[in-house]
């Protein structure tokens, strides 16, 4: 919401800009609640450039395109300036930045020389003086093809002869004319004088230009088909030529409205009062103390006709329009609204169209009511009905856009037809144009929600539908109608008809609370006495007698005691309440088992050199059968985002995989080398019971490079394990998930529980995201790794006596795995043996194809002694003894 | 033989002297002191003097002897010395060449930022919570008031997996306080951090899921002043002592006053910069005294209880604390962002 601040000292003295600055009026209004954004002076970049008559003007000497002007700038003597713009004439009033100005952009004037002509500074066009043609639409230029600046694409072969004359055919209809008159522009066309009514005004006494003797118009480019290079000075650009009521020597900013602050402030969804001049008035006078000045609109009225006659409104789908009000104008001159109405607006970002439409906009800023007027000649039978739109049922808005509507829409109609949009837009078929003359206002309530669906729906949120879907006070329609009004007899623009249509379709009740100052007190921790209390609530319109508040009708945002603290902290200011710390019962905080291990879990991740990642938890469908899921995997049954911002992002993942190989193929495309990777995240599953997920909590692992293999993740999985004290943890193989490597993928167990799968994924699903090399993953459920843990640490003392270590290696065949071969050791080892290590694995020359050697540590000693040699080869015998039988594997 | 023993001692020290190594040195000793030696053969001599003679000279050349052996010790001891020297500068490696390298992953810098509030609020006596994603639009919205029509419920803000739009992705961590008062016992102080959801696209600043971090206590005379006093607390131990901050009226449906808390920006001092917005302030966190309502609903009688609660966004936090400029690098897991933390 932007605010003029001119326009606010309307409403309250003693907060101008000269006696507050922007930053503290922002701060204080910040504080009290009405957030400030930004604030601008609309000036600002503006220095040293005023209002200019031109008094003459003529060509430059020394060259083709520039004009040396004559200009009186309010001084003594009169200024001259050279420009190269060709639409200026003796007598206009135009922007002239003097010497030393200073123009948006921060560009500086400075007197200089142009071709050799003193130039005591420079014409301005909209653009310099940082305004555009929606702030000023009379100053858009159309530019006539004037001959004399035709340059031809090809020298050779001109359109347009060089030595052409007046009366010269150019093509058909079309004949060379030369501009005699250039103010009621008139052109000979060689003998014959002609008056031609042209919006050209780049025209000059002595140009020759193309006439059509048909049409009795100054050709533009664009009527001669011509291109911009062809005629590079006839642009629809030029100097500002000020239609205003303005001095010589004015200065610029008071002229264009540009000696404005604008304010722009975030406002809360429950304050809609303050998206206007008035509830921002009332907010600025409660906060800087100061009386808050509100006027009651006064209408003469008076015009020909009796207003039931002329209008009946029906309101059918009474729960949609709590209040339907609306008064007529007649006698309509359709015309700009004056300066002080557009300067307003446009401080307010609102563009200026004509009177009429620009008194509902200025009455929506200063009352927050949005308003619609619409041509009482399109309103059939003189009957509106405020009612659902039919299924299927089309209107075509102000924008042009035909709109497709549905019963969940509100419309005005009249008998036959909508014609507008209720809340949201007019239609075009009843919009106020230039032979308007008689005009229907209409101030409603409308319901916010049916507003803001119906608005969502179409995909069109207005700045009426804004306001309206936060809910209006209906009491505001009625005085909302009558400033237009009043509007339009200031203005001078129509006769108002007496009489008001006023429907009611709600009972007003206003809120009434109870004040409770102790338990005010006792929200804020304040010590506020209920005086200080009453004065805020009634600088704010509140009621308040004896304990008895009631609540201002625009509050519909206040219905609780807790919202009366607010009022009165707001005011009281927040930085004024007390700090305290908190007293009472002390809490144990803490983390849970589950966030511990979290903790703990990721620690041991780093250490392995794995980066954390986080991951969106919704993916795509798709992503299912890049991992090679069958088509009828259970897993596939997700949880279905039914409004998703794109397929990428509709399903719930059931498995954290897809989202770690993405981030590995992004990296590897990266080239990114030697990447490791864990995600503590979750996946999300149907559940039994309720509709909501059974929200799994997976680590996963990513990994790739030279760096990587089975065993380097394994060993990371290993490492987790045992931080963990787990104990009979077991790796098999599984040569059936099919997202990975069948010959390198194993499922661990901690005993009978699956705590999850790791290996290589397989190269099909590498290849589906792109990646050539070997990727390597691990899944495990958190939950279940917290139910494995194992006992906490107890000291076991240290071995007293040495250890006996003794080296062994079998042959044996391919097949048999190494932790069967681990296995039957420990189990044919005697109480002797304390530990079991693999240190290699060998094939090639000195073993047999299909075989393999295989070595292992041993350590054997006992608690009560140092160990005899014998002793222990006894042990080692038994050991190859049990290895041969069991896996005919015989010592090397 | 007394002038014979002395220049033989003499000699022998000169040859100890000479002696440049440990061969050498041991050449010298067997010479003198070897069972050859030509000391040991003067000594052999002794037998032929008088027995008056034979004490002194028998002194006499133990003196030699032993000025002998010591010298030959410090020789052998500065040798050693020498050789070790020698070898030790043959060892002498190029310190810039770099260690051995020991690899160790990162956090991600966004649960550095959680970990660090997570543990000023464990630290105040708060217990960590945990709560689904998928939630009831029941506990996202109606519970904290914001009933039907409201416009965050709107189908163009949040995800729904029903077309009764009942079940939803959270889109805030506020269900939590909801979950908090369910189940636990009163008094409560707790923070909930998670995911959240809101259908935006993606940008430099936005993203369909994000993470918040939730903060409740409910007890008995609770107010607005403790409510300052803790945040304050804990925006002077995240930003540091001293730290400015402000409260400002703010609305959400659930608590009642509500504010806004800004501190004052770290860059300029509160004159206004780039990094403020030229507003001098920061917005860190929105907060309030739960609504009485809500906590009726909950069925905790607002005569006897109350609470205040605050919530911020993680991403904002840590794109602060890091000066990361664009969201899409906390999602993208880009090991060249990761490992800079």
């Amino acid at each position: 919401m932007d605010l003029s601040r001119n326009w606010l000292n309307e409403f309250v003295s003693g907060v101008s800009a000269d006696e507050i600055d922007d930053k503290a009026f922002s701060e204080a209004m910040t504080i009290s609640g009405s957030k400030v954004e930004t604030y601008r002076y609309l000036g600002e970049e503006i220095e040293n450039v005023v209002v200019g008559r031109v008094l003459s003007l003529a060509r430059h000497p020394d060259s083709d395109h520039m004009w040396v002007v004559q200009v009186d700038a309010g001084g003594d003597a009169p200024v001259q300036i050279v420009t190269g713009a060709w639409n200026v004439h003796a007598g206009d009033l135009v922007p002239v930045a003097l010497h030393g100005a200073r123009l948006p952009g921060g560009k500086k004037i400075e007197r200089g020389k142009l071709r050799g002509v003193l130039s005591d500074g420079m014409l301005c066009g909209l653009a310099e003086l940082g305004l555009d043609e929606r702030d000023f639409p009379y100053a858009a230029v159309t530019a006539a093809a004037i001959l004399g600046d035709y340059h031809p694409l090809d020298p050779a072969k001109p359109s347009i002869s060089a030595d052409i004359q007046p009366g010269d055919t150019i093509y058909g209809p079309v004949v060379c004319a030369r501009v005699v008159e250039d103010t009621a522009v008139s052109v000979d066309i060689g003998g014959a004088i002609r008056t031609v009514k042209t919006p050209c005004s780049n025209l000059h006494e002595g140009d020759l230009i193309a006439y059509h003797t048909a049409n009795n118009t100054i050709c533009t480019l664009a009527d001669l088909h011509a291109q911009s290079a062809e005629f590079p000075h006839c642009i629809p650009d030029g100097i500002f030529i000020l239609q205003e009521e303005c001095r010589p020597g004015d200065d610029i900013r008071a002229v264009t409205g540009l000696d404005d602050h604008v304010v722009e402030f975030e406002i809360t969804p429950n304050r809609p009062d303050c998206l206007s001049v008035i509830g921002l008035a009332r907010e600025a006078a409660a906060t800087f103390q100061k009386e808050l000045r509100l006027h009651e609109p006064q209408v003469k009225g008076g015009a020909e006709g009796v207003l039931p006659e002329l209008l009946d409104v029906e309101t059918p789908d009474a729960d949609l329009v709590p209040r339907y009000t609306a008064r007529m104008v007649r006698n309509v001159k359709i015309a700009p609204s004056p300066k002080w109405m557009r300067q307003r607006l446009r401080a307010m970002g609102v563009r200026p169209i004509n009177n009429i439409v620009d008194i509902t906009n200025y009455v929506m800023m200063e009352y927050g009511q949005p308003m619609h007027a619409f041509d009482y000649r399109y309103v059939k039978g003189g009957k509106i009905i405020v009612r659902r739109a039919q299924e299927g049922e089309e209107l075509t808005t102000l924008d042009g856009i035909v709109r497709k509507l549905n019963a969940n829409h509100l419309v005005i109609a009249d008998e036959t037809r909508a014609v507008g949009l209720a809340g949201i837009m007019g239609g075009e078929n009843s919009e106020i144009v230039a032979d308007t003359a008689d005009v229907v206002f209409e101030s409603a309530n409308f319901d916010g929600t049916c507003i803001r669906k119906g608005a969502l729906a179409l995909g069109m949120r207005t700045e009426a539908s804004a306001k309206f879907e936060k809910g209006l006070d209906p009491m505001n329609t009625l005085p909302a109608v009558n400033r237009a009004c009043e509007l339009v007899e200031l203005l001078g623009a129509g006769d108002v008809v007496d009489g008001v249509i006023d429907i009611i379709n709600y009972v007003p009740q206003p809120t009434v609370l109870s004040l409770r100052p102790d338990k005010i007190n006792a929200l804020l921790g304040t010590d506020l006495v209920a005086d200080t209390m009453v004065s805020i609530l009634r600088k704010l319109d509140f009621k308040v007698e004896g304990e008895t508040v009631t609540v201002p009708s625009w509050r519909g945002d206040v219905g609780h005691y807790s919202d009366l603290a607010e009022e009165v902290a707001r005011f009281y200011g927040y930085n004024n309440i007390p700090t305290t710390l908190m007293r009472g019962q002390t809490t144990r905080g803490g983390y849970s088992e589950a966030q511990q291990l979290d903790r703990m879990l990721g620690s041991v991740c780093r250490a392995a050199g794995y980066d954390e990642i986080i991951t969106y938890s919704f993916i795509s469908p798709a992503y299912y059968d890049k991992i090679r899921w069958a088509p009828d995997d259970p897993r596939r049954d997700s949880f279905r985002i039914l409004n998703p911002l794109g397929e990428g992002t509709s399903i719930m993942r059931t498995t954290t995989l897809p989202s770690m190989l993405e981030v590995l193929a992004r990296n590897d495309s990266y080239r990114n080398r030697n990447v490791r990777l864990y995600e503590l995240g979750r996946t999300y599953h149907k559940r039994a019971g309720d509709e909501l997920a059974d929200e799994r909590h997976v680590l996963t692992l990513g990994a790739y490079g030279d760096d990587m293999d089975f065993y380097v993740l394994k060993g990371a999985v290993d490492a987790i394990c045992r931080q963990l004290r787990m104990e009979s943890v077991r790796y098999e193989a599984d040569r059936s998930n099919p997202s990975y490597h069948p010959g390198r993928c194993c499922v661990v167990y901690a005993g009978t529980v699956r705590l999850g799968t790791l290996g290589q994924i397989h190269p099909q699903v590498a290849a589906a995201y792109g990646v050539e090399q070997e990727l390597y993953c691990a899944e495990l459920d958190t939950a279940a790794l917290l139910d494995c843990r194992g006992a906490e640490a107890e000291y076991r003392p240290l071995p007293r006596f040495p250890a006996v270590l003794r080296d062994i290696a079998v042959v044996c065949a391919e097949e048999i795995p190494v932790g069967a071969l681990e296995d039957c050791i420990r189990s044919a080892g005697g109480a002797l043996l304390k530990d079991v290590a693999l240190f290699d694995v060998y094939r090639g020359p000195g073993i047999a194809p299909g075989k393999k050697s295989v070595a292992f540590n041993l350590t054997l000693r006992s608690d009560e002694g140092t160990i005899t040699s014998e002793a222990a080869d006894q042990d080692v015998a038994a050991i190859l003894t049990a290895l041969e039988q069991t896996h005919h594997a015989v010592l090397r | 033989m007394k002038q014979q023993l002395e220049l033989l001692r003499a000699e022998a020290l000169r040859a100890v002297e000479k002696a440049g190594a440990m061969e050498e040195l041991e050449n010298v000793r067997v010479r003198f002191l070897g069972k050859k030696g030509e000391l040991t053969a003067m000594l052999k001599m002794m037998g032929q003097l008088s027995p008056e003679e034979r004490p002194a000279m028998g002194q006499l050349a133990n003196e030699a002897r032993a000025a002998m052996e010591k010298a030959i010790e410090a020789a052998k001891a500065k040798l050693e010395e020498a050789a070790l020297e020698r070898k030790l500068e043959r060892e002498s490696l190029d310190v810039t060449v770099p260690g051995q390298p020991v690899r160790l992953g990162h956090r991600h810098p966004m649960y550095i930022a959680l970990d660090e509030i997570k543990d000023i609020f464990v630290g105040m006596g708060f217990t960590v919570l945990d709560g689904p994603e998928v939630e009831l639009a029941e506990l996202n919205f109606d519970r904290l008031n914001a009933g039907e029509g409201h416009p965050s419920r709107d189908w163009s803000d949040t995800f729904y997996f029903k077309e009764d739009s009942s079940v939803m992705l959270r889109s805030q961590t506020s269900p939590m306080q909801v979950r908090a008062m369910d189940t636990l016992p009163l008094p409560i102080r707790m923070i909930a951090p998670g995911r959240v959801y809101r259908k935006d696209e993606v940008d430099a600043t936005h993203s369909p899921m994000f993470h918040q971090v939730e903060g409740m206590v409910i007890d008995k005379n609770v107010t607005m002043a403790d409510l300052k006093g803790t945040l304050n607390t804990v925006v002077e131990q995240l930003y540091g002592k001293g730290t400015k901050t402000r409260f400002r009226p703010h609305h959400f449906p659930f608590t009642e006053p509500s504010c806004e808390l800004d501190v004052q920006c770290h860059k300029c001092g509160g004159k206004g910069c780039p990094t403020c917005k030229g507003e001098g302030w920061i917005e860190l966190l929105g907060a309030g005294m739960i609504h009485p309502h809500v906590l009726e609903m909950a069925g905790i009688d607002p005569e006897e209880w109350s609470g205040w609660a605050f919530g911020f966004g993680l991403e904002r936090t840590a794109m602060r604390r890091f000066k990361i400029a664009d969201l899409r690098l906390i999602f993208e897991n880009d090991v060249r962002f990761l490992e800079q933390f």
